[in-house]
């Protein structure tokens, strides 16, 4: 992967993560997540003038989370799945990077008892199994 | 050893903090060692496919760390702080940079709860924005050898540019 690769993702990251934090928008998304609903179906829940809600749809559109049908006349709204399971994805991935580390760790640690439970041993403490407690 | 156990991760959606939660079997003594010292730190932080080329620590306040994991195609990304606090066994604070983005630096604490032998793990990030938080969510992933996120990323480009 190259830098300006990243950094062209990144911008566009910025974009749909920017989109996400906002309340109203999320709750659109959430409406939408159940099938195409017009402006006037996704202006229906929240006490809001039409224009501020246009602008949340154009935040959506732009971030790539929402199209807009440009031919039929209602212009209805649809949900991108595509862009919200690629960051679903993106923090899957955080997730896997610190399951890995921490089954790693898992065996570091278990090593690391057993080092100290044959260091009592040679030191003539009684140790039918690995303490926990006498570690503390 | 146990079964693994499993990983919390808590992405709160109107702060900007990753809160991490995990168990493991072992004092926090031994949990705090494996944590702050680089012979160990090397041994098991980030996914196996990955070597750690540099591992420094230098674990009093005020000091510093920096790593740095190479993936297998050999790209290297690399992250560092600033110890803030360190009471072994119990308690770190430390900044965190993801150095792909180094003017967002991030405060880590890591707090180990004991009981019964066993080791709670919890960590808090915190990030100077919720767009930073997800950003290194997003990018630290990625920068993890993602090769298929990034191709998928390549394939969704055109559709993106074409959005905007």
């Amino acid at each position: 992967m190259t830098t300006a690769t990243s950094r062209l993702s990144a911008d566009d990251l910025d974009a749909t993560f920017a989109a996400l934090a906002d309340r109203t928008r999320r709750a659109m998304i959430a409406k939408l997540a159940r099938g195409e609903a017009s402006v006037l179906e996704l202006a229906e829940p929240h006490d809001m003038s039409q224009p501020a809600i246009s602008k949340h749809l154009k935040v959506l559109e732009r971030a790539g989370l929402i199209t807009r049908s440009r031919d039929a006349q209602r212009r209805p709204c649809r949900l991108e799945p595509r862009r919200l399971k690629l960051v679903a994805d993106w923090i899957a991935t955080y997730r896997e990077y610190w399951e890995e580390s921490y089954a790693r760790l898992d065996d570091v640690l278990q090593e690391l008892q057993g080092q100290t439970t044959q260091k009592e041993k040679s030191h003539g403490t009684v140790t039918k199994t690995r303490s926990h407690r006498r570690l503390r | 050893m146990a079964p693994s156990q499993k990983l919390e991760v808590i992405v709160a959606s109107d702060k900007p903090t990753i809160v991490t939660r995990r168990t493991v079997d072992a004092p926090r003594a031994l949990v705090f060692d494996a944590w702050t010292k680089p012979e160990y730190i090397k041994r098991w932080l980030g996914p196996r496919n990955m070597e750690m080329v540099v591992c420094d620590v230098d674990l009093r306040v005020g000091g510093g760390y920096r790593f740095v994991h190479r993936t297998p195609d050999g790209q290297e990304f690399g992250f560092h702080g600033t110890y803030r606090e360190i009471s072994r066994p119990d308690r770190m604070v430390s900044t965190y940079v993801f150095e792909m983005f180094p003017d967002a630096e991030a405060v880590e604490t890591l707090v180990l709860e004991e009981r019964d032998g066993r080791t709670t793990v919890i960590t808090t990030t915190v990030h100077k924005s919720i767009q930073n938080r997800d950003a290194h969510l997003a990018n630290g992933a990625m920068e993890a050898g993602m090769n298929e996120g990034y191709a998928r990323l390549d394939e969704l480009l055109p559709d993106i540019r074409r959005a905007a």
